[in-house]
């Protein structure tokens, strides 16, 4: 684990050595560092600022400010459900609902064994879909609240088989 | 373009996508081979045909044959009859909701007949992820021209006097910007393009940038030429990866092909692309947060004057035009700015790009003439309102905008008159709601929307937003006071009058458009603790009536157990089944499941 860590770390530096200018930069290398480590801790932000030549402070202003950077470890499944207004008025509130009692858990956490991560999302702009959500990155659109447990135990067997 | 004997072209957006476009590439293939066709077929995969609904879309060449809702499944079906036979496949047609007719054709749907397309109209006709393709629509003929055969002055006064309006929003004219830019003097100047689609609900820059990118592409380096800028941002919400990829696609085959990079065209003219990524956050669509948010800080706007185009990007002139405004360029240049004119209404001409969602049949990506009545997109290209519902709003602009009602739908849709009746254009997102949508709902999800998404820089926006939503909350949980109603109209002129940038200025229309069109449904909240749409649970019952037949098939989908047989006795000598509401958490998941010839639970 120790050993993967520093490789990830390298691999992170090497892509903010590799910038032609560090000048505004932190947004692209905080990308980056999420795709790496898949969110970003506290010791992310701290090497990131380093590596910048600017105040952790100021990383972790940035990082807040855009939905888009998590810092919390997300589940082994992920299960985005679209809120843009579209999904919304056909019934999106709903399909959210009925993931957080049936995984019993509350939206926009992770459960606490790191199985599930449940969002609500902004738009992904497939609205002929509505509601869709997605699921390890794959699309159902047209949903109904009855479609929710088949989708889980499919998400299960999925990774079961893998 | 392409010289087989027959050209298959599949919609290649996220929406068709998303339903399953890619397996059915693969199934078409796969099914070609078969047949020993596989040569006399070219399959192109490209940008959006609007009609979402109806995806994955696949239209066949040369008879032009619009198949709808295909799956892998049909693949076979699809090349043994209209491949190989020539017959069409009925099932796959689309059928007129209202004749019952087959359409073969995409001008034969009421969908497409009254739309026009401009911005979008490369859109499903070109391969995206081949520059020869666009080349061989005309494309960069637009850019030719601007660094041949006119000064920049010519291509500024050119684009002025097509009337073009920034699509973004705001409808500020582009050739003014334009000016600015190029009147304010420095050595380095930059374009970008606003890419930045946060209304939840609207997807038009998307599909252009996944159908058509190398018309964003040519329209920036046209624009850098007009003001003598070298360079080029495009700034993108990272949660559009498939037009991320296509653009970066078109940038490195554009440079390739030398209508990127330097001495493009062998003019002297240098011009470079680069993509920058968003991190999900509404406030960057405003232009000064979205350069700062370039710049790597938090997207918060900054005071205006200085503008972009005086001090911009690291301080430098820089113009900003949104992605829709972008892709009418190139034709206005190599069409003449009268052709554009002719097109919509005086004060807006051209065409605007709606996406058309919520409770509407055609869901869609559409383009019309400015001018168009809501009636007409709503109904006509629309296909009305699903499952025999009345309508009851349309909402424009996003969060933004407003919503309006059944009284204004003959007003033809341009700037000036969307912001005359309280909405206003916004990027183009349309929202039809029906008689389910309670709009005091409606106005608190905007809300809230909005209050999660304020940078926070200033107060009005930041706390009064805030206090807003909360009296907004109260009134849908029925604790809403009468002089609750004259607070939110209060406060938000003062908030739409008092906040710095355009995110605040207009956060409280979806408030105060319900509360001047639907007074009716927040009365009903605060004086009589109704809801009529029964949208607001915590003002409404789920009850049981008497038509109750003891089944039981209620009690068993019910999450919290809170239905049982503890009523009367029925004619068969059951109990008739109660629903406790203290326990209830009006999921809903009851109601569906009464057999609608029974019909016994009711919303009150």
């Amino acid at each position: 684990m120790e050993k993967n860590e520093k490789a990830l770390f390298a691999e992170l530096d090497s892509y903010i050595d590799s910038l032609p200018s560090k000048q505004g930069a932190l947004i692209s290398v905080l990308h980056k560092a999420q795709d790496i480590f898949g969110f970003i801790p506290k010791e992310v932000q701290a090497h990131v600022a380093d590596k910048l030549d600017i105040p952790a402070s100021k990383v972790y202003g940035v990082l807040t400010f855009y939905s888009f950077f998590t810092m919390t470890k997300k589940g082994d499944n992920r299960v985005n459900v679209c809120m843009g207004t579209a999904c919304f008025v056909r019934g999106a509130d709903k399909i959210l609902e009925k993931f957080e009692r049936d995984l019993n858990m509350k939206a926009n956490t992770t459960r606490e064994d790191g199985l599930w991560s449940v969002d609500g999302l902004r738009c992904i702009g497939a609205c002929g879909l509505a509601p869709i959500i997605t699921v390890n990155g794959k699309s159902y659109g047209r949903l109904v609240v009855d479609d929710v447990p088949g989708i889980i135990e499919e998400t299960l067997a999925a990774k079961e088989a893998k | 373009m392409h010289k087989t004997r027959l050209q298959i072209l599949i919609c290649g957006g996220t929406g068709c996508i998303s339903s399953g476009c890619l397996e059915v590439e693969d199934a078409l293939v796969a099914a070609l081979e078969k047949h020993g066709i596989r040569d006399e077929a070219t399959i192109l995969k490209v940008g959006c045909f609007g009609f979402c609904e109806q995806g994955p879309i696949v239209k066949i060449y040369p008879d032009n044959t619009f198949y709808v809702r295909v799956e892998a499944k049909d693949c076979e079906e699809l090349v043994t009859e209209h491949l190989l036979k020539g017959k069409h496949v009925d099932r796959l047609l689309f059928k007129s909701p209202i004749t019952g007719e087959l359409c073969h054709h995409h001008m034969d749907m009421a969908f497409y007949k009254t739309q026009l397309r401009i911005a979008l109209m490369h859109c499903g006709m070109v391969d995206p992820e081949n520059i020869e393709d666009y080349f061989g629509v005309g494309g960069y003929e637009a850019l030719a021209i601007a660094l041949n055969d006119m000064t920049q002055q010519e291509i500024i006064d050119t684009v002025k006097a097509s009337g073009l309006r920034g699509r973004g929003g705001a409808g500020f004219p582009t050739g003014n910007k334009w000016q600015f830019g190029l009147d304010n003097k420095s050595d380095k100047k930059y374009i970008i393009c606003n890419a930045d689609e946060g209304d939840p609900g609207a997807f038009m820059d998307r599909s252009i940038m996944e159908g058509d990118p190398h018309a964003v592409l040519e329209a920036m380096a046209i624009a850098g030429r007009a003001i003598g800028a070298d360079e080029g941002v495009v700034y993108i919400r990272a949660e559009y990866p498939l037009a991320v990829n296509r653009l970066n696609t078109a940038i490195a085959q554009a440079k390739k092909y030398g209508m990127l990079g330097e001495n493009i065209m062998g003019s002297g003219f240098n011009f470079d692309v680069h993509v920058h990524l968003g991190a999900g956050a509404f406030v960057c669509g405003e232009e000064t947060a979205l350069i700062n948010s370039l710049e790597g800080q938090r997207g918060e706007p900054r005071l205006r004057p200085p503008f972009p185009a005086q001090k911009g990007y690291w301080q430098q002139p820089t113009v900003n035009c949104n992605v829709e405004t972008y892709a009418c360029i190139p034709l206005i240049l190599t069409k003449g700015p009268d052709w554009f004119k002719q097109f919509g209404t005086e004060k807006s001409p051209g065409t605007k790009v709606f996406a058309l969602a919520g409770k509407i049949n055609n869901v869609g990506l559409i383009e019309v003439p400015m001018g168009t009545t809501l009636r007409e997109i709503i109904y006509e290209i629309g296909g009305g309102i699903p499952n025999g519902k009345k309508f009851k709003a349309i909402q424009t602009g996003g969060p933004s905008g407003g919503c309006i009602s059944e009284k204004d739908l003959d007003v033809g849709v341009d700037f000036d008159t969307l912001t005359a009746i309280g909405s206003m254009m916004g990027s183009g997102g349309m929202i039809v709601m029906d008689e389910d949508d309670c709009m005091v709902n409606i106005a608190k999800f905007y809300l809230e929307f909005t209050v999660e998404e304020s940078c926070g820089k200033c107060t009005p926006c930041r706390i009064g937003n805030t206090r807003m939503y909360e009296i907004l909350d109260r009134i849908s949980k029925g604790l809403g006071k009468p002089e609750d109603l004259v607070e939110l109209k209060e406060l938000g002129q003062i908030i739409k009058d008092s906040s710095l940038c355009g995110l605040g200025n207009t956060a409280p229309n979806p408030v105060l458009s319900t509360l001047e069109h639907f007074m009716d449904e927040y009365e009903a909240h605060v004086l009589h603790k109704k809801c009529p749409a029964g949208a607001c649970k915590d003002l409404v019952e789920y009850k049981i009536t008497e038509k109750c037949i003891a089944c039981g098939i209620c009690a068993k989908v019910c999450p919290v157990d809170c239905i049982h047989p503890t009523g009367e006795e029925t004619k068969n000598g059951k109990k008739k089944y109660v629903i406790d509401q203290d326990a209830c958490i009006k999921c809903g998941a009851c109601l569906p499941k009464c057999p609608p010839k029974i019909g016994a639970i009711i919303v009150e």
